[in-house]
């Protein structure tokens, strides 16, 4: 698709998938026959820049038909680099500047509470996004609000566009800060379908408070000459390493 | 003494909070969003009848903003309170992507809009926000000029399905909308009649422009005085009307001159009926400290100041060398 389009961010992309397949094959409660149901569990893409990976599941999960994909950011496609709800079913709020996906989910899970309602709202972040401010307003109104009807799923990759996060403006400790600011904070290893399907079992067992799941990646996993390297940010891969890393993925490294 | 000043004098917030706790009445849906701003929005009554639907993230207005999209987004209709300055400038992309782009059903009312808090400063001033919204696809601009203009247009943007920026003030001003005035989303309203000159206006402006329609009349001249409450959509028929009918236009706003309501009865009228046109605001600089009223006046709007300029613009038409 990233081949087709000329471009995308396919180690962003890579390190997040496992975490969409986790959240649409076994967790959301939505219908790709009624997408808009009020009371659907809301997911939100913060790293808006991931839409390759969010359209290639969501056309799995049935909201999009297949071939579609094929037409990922071409002129006068509905699959924009990044995500528009307008456009396409299943996107709940437009992502692509970072740090706007947590304060909506905030006021998603609010809106449930107040209207006494059920259904549960997803949040993914990127690392390196969460250098944005804005989610740390978002994480303590979480937090003052008691949104334990509220998961964060924090692709933790370590790297950003250009250098690893350490060396940038570096989070850690990460965890701390998170429970620092009243959250449930859990590890789990987001390559691992068991340890992402325990982490979402914990955050909706967790009451009073709002549940971090902090999902430790690799930038373009499964791909073992991308993975964490910083270049594969939002490169397009050419002919012979699309081969390569088709293959990677199909038969696992050679 | 203008004959404003001999009017009583009314701050619009006390009839946008009685009638956002009508709204509330009616409609469970209604919530209200600040950001530590319940004083200054009057949303007391609102908090007492309400405490759960009065949600108050703090002093954050990105996360104000990104959680009202949130709310609309899980069925509810939130009205976002909050200072006009912090709330258009701090959020602005927020506005932009999680509002406007998202389309989510959510009305930002920008309180003390302009310069009402004329003496904290130009950090406090509000005079940039009809440029920056104005310009976001999918937004609808209204600034209600007097206290039933301002509960109609709250009514109104709650009825409207989609984004809206309520430009709201606290500076007194007269009850001027004549009895049966119905408010309506991009349609202005003409509250003196004239064919010499057009004078636009909103919000703070409009009862000014009619006092300086009265002292034009004494010297004969017959000034059109056209409310614009919606700056987008723009009424363009009100517009080329004013242009055809008058051949020349003045527009006052409580706001930059570069980018607001000037600009915008501008756009529309070099493309439809070019006619001479002054545009009074705030003259491209941070204004210095003073109340509001006291600003008005040294930028020219005062009622003597706006009756100069239309004075001097008749006179440029009438002298304009034909082709």
């Amino acid at each position: 698709m990233v081949n087709e389009a000329g471009a995308g961010h396919l180690g962003s992309e890579l390190s997040c998938v496992d975490l969409l397949v986790a959240l649409y094959f076994g967790e959301l409660r939505v219908d790709p026959t009624d997408p808009m149901a009020p009371g659907r569990d809301r997911f939100v893409l913060s790293k808006g820049h991931a839409a390759g990976a969010l359209y290639v599941t969501l056309a799995e999960a049935g909201f999009l038909e297949p071939d579609e994909v094929s037409t990922f950011m071409r002129a006068g496609s509905r699959l924009s680099g990044h995500p528009d709800r307008k456009a396409v079913p299943g996107v709940e709020t437009n992502t692509g500047p970072l740090g706007h996906g947590l304060p909506v989910a905030v006021g998603m899970a609010k809106a449930a509470r107040l209207r006494g309602e059920d259904w549960r709202t997803y949040v993914l972040t990127g690392d390196g996004e969460l250098q944005e401010g804005s989610n740390w307003e978002a994480g303590m109104a979480a937090a003052q609000f008691r949104l334990d009807n509220l998961t964060l799923l924090i692709d933790h990759n370590r790297f950003q566009q250009g250098a690893p996060v350490a060396e940038t403006n570096d989070l850690a400790p990460l965890a701390d800060k998170w429970r620092a600011f009243g959250w449930h904070v859990v590890d789990i290893d987001g390559h691992d379908f068991d340890s992402i399907h325990a982490g979402l079992d914990v955050a909706r067992a967790t009451s009073d408070r709002p549940t971090c799941l902090m999902a430790h990646t690799n930038k373009a996993e499964g791909v073992s000459f991308m993975r964490d390297r910083v270049a594969w940010h939002h490169r397009v891969p050419t002919e012979e390493e699309y081969v390569r890393a088709r293959a990677d993925l199909t038969e696992g490294p050679s | 003494m203008s004959p404003a000043t001999q009017r009583a004098l009314h701050d619009c917030r006390g009839a946008f909070a009685e009638t956002l706790v009508e709204l509330a009445e009616a409609n469970p849906d209604v919530v209200a969003v600040c950001n530590d701003s319940v004083g200054s929005s009057k949303l007391e009554g609102f908090k007492e009848r309400w405490p759960e639907r009065l949600v108050n993230v703090g002093i954050a207005e990105q996360n104000l903003v990104g959680v009202a999209a949130g709310l609309a987004n899980g069925g509810l209709l939130p009205f976002v309170c909050a200072a006009a300055c912090f709330l258009t400038a701090r959020a602005l992309e927020q506005i932009k992507t999680d509002v406007a782009y998202s389309d989510t059903n959510v009305k930002l009312c920008g309180i003390s809009s302009g310069m009402a808090y004329g003496e904290l400063g130009a950090t406090h001033h509000s005079t940039e926000d009809f440029g920056w919204t104005r310009v976001i696809p999918n937004l609808t601009v209204i600034a209600p000029a007097d206290r039933e203009e301002t509960r109609q247009a709250v009514r109104a943007a709650a009825a409207h399905r989609g984004p809206v920026y309520l430009r709201l003030s606290r500076m007194g001003v007269p009850d001027i909308m004549p009895d049966g005035y119905r408010f309506a989303i991009g349609r202005a309203v003409r509250l003196h009649e004239g064919r010499d000159v057009s004078i636009i206006a909103n919000g703070t402006l409009t009862h000014r422009a009619l006092d300086a329609a009265e002292l034009l009349a004494r010297e004969g001249i017959q000034a059109r005085v056209i409310n614009m409450a919606t700056v987008k959509p723009l009424d363009e028929d009100a517009i080329v009307a004013a242009a055809r009918d008058t051949g020349a236009i003045v527009t006052l706003e409580e706001h930059q001159v570069h980018g607001g309501l000037g600009s915008a009865v501008a756009e529309v009228v070099v493309s439809h009926e070019p006619v001479p046109m002054t545009i009074l605001g705030v003259p491209g600089i941070f204004a210095p400290t003073g109340s509001a009223s006291w600003l008005l006046d040294r930028f020219g709007m005062s009622a003597q100041g706006i009756a100069a300029s239309a004075r001097e613009l008749v006179h440029r038409k009438r002298t304009k060398v034909a082709p």
